[in-house]
């Protein structure tokens, strides 16, 4: 590791004082520490400055119930969000996401926003996010800004987040009609391993959505504009046939966890997977918290 | 700001005042600074949970904490768990079950497993798999290790 100095604010004043007092490049926060201490040893990441932001008075750990949200502080374990029961109930699939993230250790430091704003293009909690339209408050001495998390990563290990910002919350929408999400993840082996692709599938009332991880620069969204996917009498042919318009808008890459060929067609594997379980699970009118591991 | 930073941390029940390095990581000052060398660096990136101890009730890989941001924190080795030189519950059914061949994932393993085991008295052969699922045995003993968990659940201290 090469040197830097470590700072432990005590309020986000004192924060803003010292990321306002670091050229933009020189510092990182740290939260769970996960991804950046392995960043750091290599030496991919070389701050001068690291702003560990578990000791803020007026931002501790905690999940509160905000105007029609869910809002998750910034220093949360993942640990701590998939055992909260408002989560459990509303948001299975980020459960099932967030409960995929390296192993019960990983998950007792790690934090949401951390796994966003590390911005690896597999990050297991995206997809899950993103069909949940979850907002990155980022918060500066001029107050709150909120970005969905689907434009805050702007590609690999890059982010909209701004000099002098903080990702202080995220924020997941309570949906408001009924609907049925499953995640899927492609991985080598269960635990501690970085995902070959992963989505989520949403089914609501005559719309079907999917958001894709791992099979792109960064996670995006696709809408099933046909309505078929949210037909539960479509044949198997015609639901086929738009899950293929749907995952031919991945541009996988080949690298060493699988082949871009392999990779588009078990996109398609899990996608229908994944659909079959939302769909059906919209239709039970209960959300489905079974997990469904594609490896 | 200086080269190194105090550190107060409670381990295995007993406070220590440390000076540390801004890099060096927790596992480095248990090893070093402490010569608490039961928790295995391998990996050194989250990887294989060689290095697990418990903050708290809970497992965390100790090469993925900064020796600085531990200050304040109650942390136990795998040198805390038996009491007056005994053998804990935990680490006497690794014995009984002969679920340690090399040893080097050992104090990782078991120390995962206590985190289970605090939280989950009776977890089934799948919740062990899961809980140690952040743990890797170079010598792929994982059946006896999985065994000696559920003994350890199921006996009287557990």
């Amino acid at each position: 590791m090469r040197p830097f100095a470590y700072a432990r604010p005590g309020s986000l004043a004192e924060a803003f004082d010292l990321l306002e007092d670091a050229e933009p490049g020189d510092v990182r926060m740290i939260v769970g520490g996960t991804d950046l201490i392995v960043g750091l040893q290599s030496g991919k990441i070389a701050p001068r400055l690291v702003v560990d932001l578990k000791h803020l008075a007026d931002l501790p750990a905690g999940i509160a119930e905000i105007d029609g949200a869910i809002s998750i502080a910034a220093p949360t374990s993942l640990t701590d969000i998939i055992a909260d029961e408002r989560v459990r109930a509303s948001f299975p699939a980020l459960v099932d996401a967030a409960s995929t993230v390296g192993s019960v250790q990983i998950r007792n430091r790690a934090s949401l926003t951390g796994n966003i704003c590390n911005a690896s293009p597999a990050f297991d909690t995206a997809t899950a996010l993103l069909i949940h339209d979850a907002v990155v408050v980022l918060t500066s001495r001029a107050g709150n800004r909120r970005v969905p998390v689907a434009d805050f990563v702007l590609g690999p290990r890059s982010t909209d987040l701004r000099h002098g910002e903080i990702a202080t919350a995220v924020e997941l929408p309570l949906p408001t009609a009924p609907m049925g999400t499953k995640f899927a993840r492609l991985t080598r082996r269960r635990g501690v391993d970085l995902a070959t692709l992963s989505l989520c599938c949403a089914v609501g009332a005559g719309r079907a959505r999917f958001a894709f991880g791992a099979v792109a620069p960064r996670p995006f969204v696709v809408t099933d504009e046909s309505g078929v996917l949210a037909d539960p009498e479509a044949g198997a042919h015609d639901r086929d046939r738009a899950l293929l318009e749907l995952t031919a808008q991945a541009r996988p890459i080949s690298d060493l966890r699988a082949g871009r060929d392999y990779r588009q067609a078990m996109l398609l594997v899990l996608s229908r997977r994944a659909h079959e379980a939302a769909l059906a699970s919209f239709h039970d009118g209960a959300l489905n918290a079974t997990p469904l591991n594609g490896g | 700001m200086s080269d190194t930073s105090p550190v107060q941390v409670t381990v295995n029940g007993a406070a220590r005042s440390l000076d540390v390095s801004t890099t060096e990581t927790l596992l480095d000052a248990l090893r070093w600074d402490l010569d608490l060398t039961g928790s295995k660096e391998c990996c050194a990136e989250g990887e294989c949970g060689a290095c697990t101890v418990l903050v708290g009730d809970r497992a965390v890989n100790a090469c993925l904490v900064l020796a600085v941001e531990a200050d304040g924190l109650d942390i136990t080795t795998i040198e805390g768990l038996g009491a007056g030189g005994d053998l804990s519950p935990l680490q006497d059914a690794f014995l009984q079950t002969g679920a340690i061949q090399c040893g080097f994932c050992i104090p990782g393993m078991v120390m995962a497993a206590q985190a289970l085991l605090n939280e989950n008295p009776s977890p089934t052969p799948a919740d062990v798999r899961e809980g140690l699922a952040g743990n890797l045995c170079r010598c792929a003993g994982y059946q006896r290790i999985v065994d000696a968990v559920l003994l350890a659940a199921e006996g009287p201290a557990a």
